[in-house]
């Protein structure tokens, strides 16, 4: 019995449950005080002045931070780190000035009234497909074209016995993880210390070194436990900017937690889109030209580009295709990474035009899907390394009962509720990227590998360990795996479902390597080996095209009066190369669902476009799914999938998949049960039954 | 968070005396009050903690039902005389909020929460009912949550309770410490051009009790939510129904998510009683009711929603087969 595939309890688990595991502003800091960001109350305009004195007369204040008196940072590519280094405000609730104290009260009563004199300019946060100055970006996330084009698709559409043309949107989403954004930042002589909630600390580390001018040796970023991010953690955030800027200031330690208002202004979320989509196809239901056209936002701090029609280059094969992305630059808050970027909101528009397309064809959805299954990638013509998408949909077919599914609309009822059913397909790119890792024997029979990756809720401890248990052929509970500092040796971010990819080939190259090495015997002094994999990763052949697949099917109820609806079976069945751990794997499937569950029915920051922000800023009023949304009946499979294209371990990453689908699969299933289909999402119940 | 003063009183006289002073507030669950004040929409000066004065029991006689004003909404919701004789009331408490905040909100301190408009909760926006003369930005702005019935053009906001607009339909009385009762139908203001007010309540006042008179028939609520965990009324109804062969001999309907009190639907009643109990007269009674909506872009499917509700609860209530 191998360790990798076995059900592997979480290794910190009793550490969580007795609240052993500290988190970022739970570790101990002499002395520490704290800092509470003031934020523009405009939208767009220019800082004059901000009264210090008035606040440094305030109890138990020690600091007030602002353009006008911080500390100089040095340039980064992101620049909305670059806090308090420019008069100009670029989005409503931006950070303009801070306010450290003793205490977390004093600190957030001196900043309410901290008066920032702006001068206030007309603003403009409005994406709308009609503006004329939308433009295309040079390259949309993380490095790809932003246009493609192959064939004419004009000329197929026109020639297509069944075509679709149908504009979808998705609303802006906020990722908001349960443990907001949060850091303890200490400098200790010219080295600084932060705990800090983020998915990879040597990004974060590597950013404060720069901003602040450090050798990256004097810079520590510990994330040993993380309560979530989504993506919004990817990189560093102003939060523990600002707290290394205040404990710099002060000369104590200095902690902040963001609150849950915060979440919607300074993190990130995903962009809103528009996307018209256009298939034309035969008779039959071949697809003749796809064509997909996404409008999204960014702000005018950085550019930030979603890849929201890169998923569609490779799902289907057609004669002509063509894919295009458009940016608005906005007086907003910049877009960042939330779950599968790019292939969330995409495949959403991608998926639900297919629906359509079947509609229009008379044919099964399944069917339309299979008949243009590509066999090769049709972006790139390169083989895929494993594309099992068909089997995913026929597994999920028989598992879900779909066969012999009434195609008609609006005809199955069940008391005060009208039923139906949706499938759509889900895909995520395998990819995996450079790490290094350290293995050393213990004295105790047991071994320790070292590597900066993250555990962000996932299981990746645990999931790491069992790669270095088989690799070393001892049990799991010989290995003590040490993740979430960035003096470990460096790896890639918790993101973009290239984590458990990219760390379980150097972790598994180091426990070899150190195994190798003690069959020809021990030093006296121990053995201890370090691996960097990025020429085993820069070596991978290009020549394959690396995706995992996947099939959601949900049955949805809508209630015949209200337009309320409810999800009533959720499945997912996945191909995607190798599972480590079946039981935290089946947590990150369950948890991508139910946050596409949230995409599609519940989650939206509305934006009141005369103050420029979100309005609906908390718990209350944005509404993820919680247990009574989800139920019980909602399930998640993979297939034996054998890959041995994609790494040594013929690991996929599971991260994202799980959301990709499950928007289109609902609403497809809405359309079923009520004839109703709703283009922009979420599906509340006033857009199904009141308009 | 701005500093405040702490008492905690030991009966209701004492309490009473030391909310006396100007910006004191009584505290009972805090399940809304501690929230506002993190936000800084309440900046009271003197909390009055009243949870341990006020009577918490739930007492039965021949005159209904007397629930302590700081009775916790679990307690309430799960007790066996409520359950038997006011399910509307039960399915009202537990329709509302979540299991934790259920344990620690108060019957009292539920009747008097304040709104969940966007607006009113960012004291960086204008507001009219938090400051006074500055403007309501949710008319023009993010209202697909707020009021049909009721509003004005100074405030649009709906007041957020459950428990509210079942006590409306049950004819319930709040009862204050050394005042005479009110009945819960009489208990809120309308906006008009003065929304901060929102009851008739004389400053200081204490809510001790609120009882319900018998109710022989029937009844239910039904909330529409836009998820099923925790989420505040888009549109709800209590309702009790007493049909006799197949006429209407009476009916009781409030509305909630739709107004800024419990609106009790008195015009849709008349029409009903001594009628016939079908589903077209179920609907054409909400739209008399409804015929005074001052709809908003954003709410005006709230008119459909509200009749199709109403007269699916009452159909449910009527056996009527649909």
């Amino acid at each position: 019995m191998t360790a990798i595939g076995a059900r592997v309890r979480r290794t910190e688990g009793p550490d969580k449950v007795t609240g052993a595991a500290r988190y970022a502003v739970e570790y101990p800091a002499p002395g520490v005080a704290y800092v509470w960001p003031v934020q523009a109350p405009v939208a767009r305009g220019t800082v004059r002045s901000v009264d210090t004195d008035a606040v440094l007369a305030m109890p138990g204040v020690l600091a007030v931070l602002w353009h006008g008196n911080a500390p100089r940072l040095a340039e980064v590519a992101d620049h909305e780190l670059l806090l308090f280094q420019s008069d100009r405000v670029a989005y409503h609730g931006q950070f303009v000035a801070a306010v450290v104290a003793d205490s977390l009260e004093a600190a957030r009563e001196a900043a309410a009234r901290t008066r920032v004199d702006i001068d206030e300019q007309p603003h403009d946060t409005e994406l709308r497909a009609d503006r004329a100055d939308l433009y295309t970006p040079e390259k949309v996330n993380p490095n790809h074209e932003s246009d493609t084009s192959q064939g004419d698709v004009d000329a197929e559409l026109a020639a297509s016995d069944v075509a679709v043309d149908v504009t979808y949107e998705t609303a802006a989403t906020h990722n908001n993880p349960m443990e907001p954004h949060a850091s303890t930042a200490q400098w200790l002589g010219d080295r600084l210390l932060v705990h800090d909630s983020n998915q990879g600390a040597t990004g974060v580390a590597q950013s404060l070194a720069t901003l602040f001018g450090l050798a990256e040796d004097r810079v520590q970023v510990v994330s040993a436990h993380v309560g979530g991010g989504f993506g919004a953690k990817g990189t560093a955030r102003p939060n523990v900017v600002l707290a290394a800027m205040a404990a710099r200031v002060v000369g104590r330690p200095v902690r902040l937690a963001l609150s849950r208002q915060h979440q919607f202004s300074v993190v990130g979320y995903r962009t809103p889109t528009i996307q018209r989509i256009r298939l034309g196809a035969g008779a039959d239901g071949v697809l003749r030209a796809i064509s997909h056209e996404a409008i999204e936002q960014t702000s005018t701090v950085r550019e930030f580009a979603e890849q929201t029609a890169v998923g569609t280059r490779m799902m289907y094969a057609a004669a002509a295709r063509r894919t295009a992305h458009k940016l608005a630059r906005l007086d907003v808050p910049t877009p960042a990474w939330m779950r599968a970027p790019g292939e969330a909101p995409g495949m959403y528009a991608l998926e639900s035009a297919l629906d359509e397309l079947a509609v229009a064809c008379g044919l099964d959805p399944i069917e339309l899907r299979v008949r243009n299954e590509p066999a090769v990638d049709p972006e790139s013509g390169h083989p895929f390394s494993s594309r099992n998408l068909v089997a995913c949909l026929r597994d999920g077919a028989d598992r879900f009962g779909w066969p012999g599914r009434d195609p008609r609309p609006g005809v199955r009822r069940d008391g005060r509720w009208l039923v139906g059913t949706g499938v759509a397909a889900a895909t995520y790119p395998a990819r995996s990227r450079p790490a290094s890792a350290a293995a050393r024997m213990l004295r105790d029979g047991r071994y320790r590998v070292d590597i900066n990756a993250t555990d962000i809720g996932t299981g990746a401890r645990t999931v790491l360990g069992q790669v270095a248990a088989d690799a070393l052929g001892v049990a799991p509970d010989r290995i003590e795996m040490c993740v979430g500092d960035s003096t470990l040796p460096p790896a890639i971010l918790a993101g973009g479902s290239m984590g458990t990819a990219s760390w379980s080939w150097a972790v598994d190259k180091a426990a070899r390597e150190l195994r190798t090495r003690m069959a020809a015997g021990v030093p006296e002094g121990g053995l201890e080996v370090r691996v960097d994999t990025a020429d085993d990763v820069a070596a991978l052949d290009a020549h394959w095209s690396r995706h995992a697949f996947g099939a959601h099917f949900a049955e949805v109820r809508v209630d015949a009066d209200t337009g309320e609806v409810r999800v009533s079976r959720l499945l997912g069945v996945y191909a995607v190369g190798r599972v480590v751990n079946p039981t935290t794997a089946r947590s990150q499937f369950l948890g991508g669902m139910t946050m596409g569950l949230g995409m599609a029915l519940t989650e939206e920051s509305t934006m009141d476009h005369r103050f420029g922000d979100y309005v609906n800023d908390d718990f209350a009023g944005y509404h993820v799914p919680a247990c009574a949304d989800v139920g019980t009946a909602i399930d998640a499979y993979w297939l034996e999938e054998q890959d041995r294209y994609v790494n040594p371990l013929g690991i996929k990453g599971i991260g994202e998949i799980g959301i990709v689908g499950v928007p289109a699969a609902i609403g497809n299933a809405v359309w079923h049960a009520t004839g109703v289909r709703v283009r922009d999402l979420p599906i509340r119940l006033d857009k199904v039954l009141f308009r | 968070m701005r500093p405040f003063d702490y008492a905690r009183a030991t009966d209701p006289a004492g309490a009473v005396a030391l909310v006396g002073r100007p910006d004191a507030k009584y505290l009972a669950g805090g399940t809304n009050l501690v929230d506002l004040m993190k936000l800084g929409v309440e900046t009271p000066a003197l909390l009055v903690d009243v949870a341990r004065l006020l009577p918490t029991g739930i007492e039965e006689s021949a005159d209904g039902l007397r629930i302590g004003a700081g009775a916790r909404n679990s307690d309430v919701a799960v007790d066996r005389r409520v359950r038997a004789h006011y399910p509307v009331l039960s399915q009202a408490l537990l329709a509302g909020a979540s299991g934790q905040l259920r344990n620690a909100a108060t019957i009292g301190g539920n009747l008097l929460q304040r709104t969940r408009c966007r607006y009113f909760q960012d004291v960086t926006k204008p507001c009219n009912k938090r400051a006074p003369g500055t403007g309501c930005p949710a008319i023009a702005g993010a209202h697909r949550d707020l009021g049909i019935l009721g509003t004005s053009e100074h405030c649009v906001a709906t007041h957020p309770s459950d428990l509210a607009v079942a006590l409306a339909a049950l004819d319930a009385q709040v009862h204050l410490h050394e005042a005479a009762p009110v009945p819960l139908t009489g208990l809120y203001a309308l906006p008009g051009d003065t929304p901060q007010v929102e009851t008739v309540l004389p400053p200081g006042a204490l809510i001790t009790a609120v009882s319900l008179p018998p109710l022989g028939f029937p009844s239910r609520y039904r909330k529409v939510r836009d998820r099923a965990s925790y989420a505040f009324a888009v549109a709800s109804v209590a309702a009790a129904l007493d049909v006799v062969d197949g006429t209407v001999r009476d009916v009781r309907i409030a509305w909630g998510g739709v107004a800024p009190r419990p609106w009790r639907a008195y015009q849709a009643e008349r029409e009903l009683r001594g009628g016939p109990a079908t589903e077209a007269a179920f609907r054409a009674a909400a739209d008399a009711e409804l015929a005074a909506a001052r709809p908003l872009p954003e709410n005006a499917f709230k008119v459909p929603l509200v009749r199709n509700l109403t007269a699916a609860v009452l159909g449910e209530l009527a056996g009527v087969d649909r």
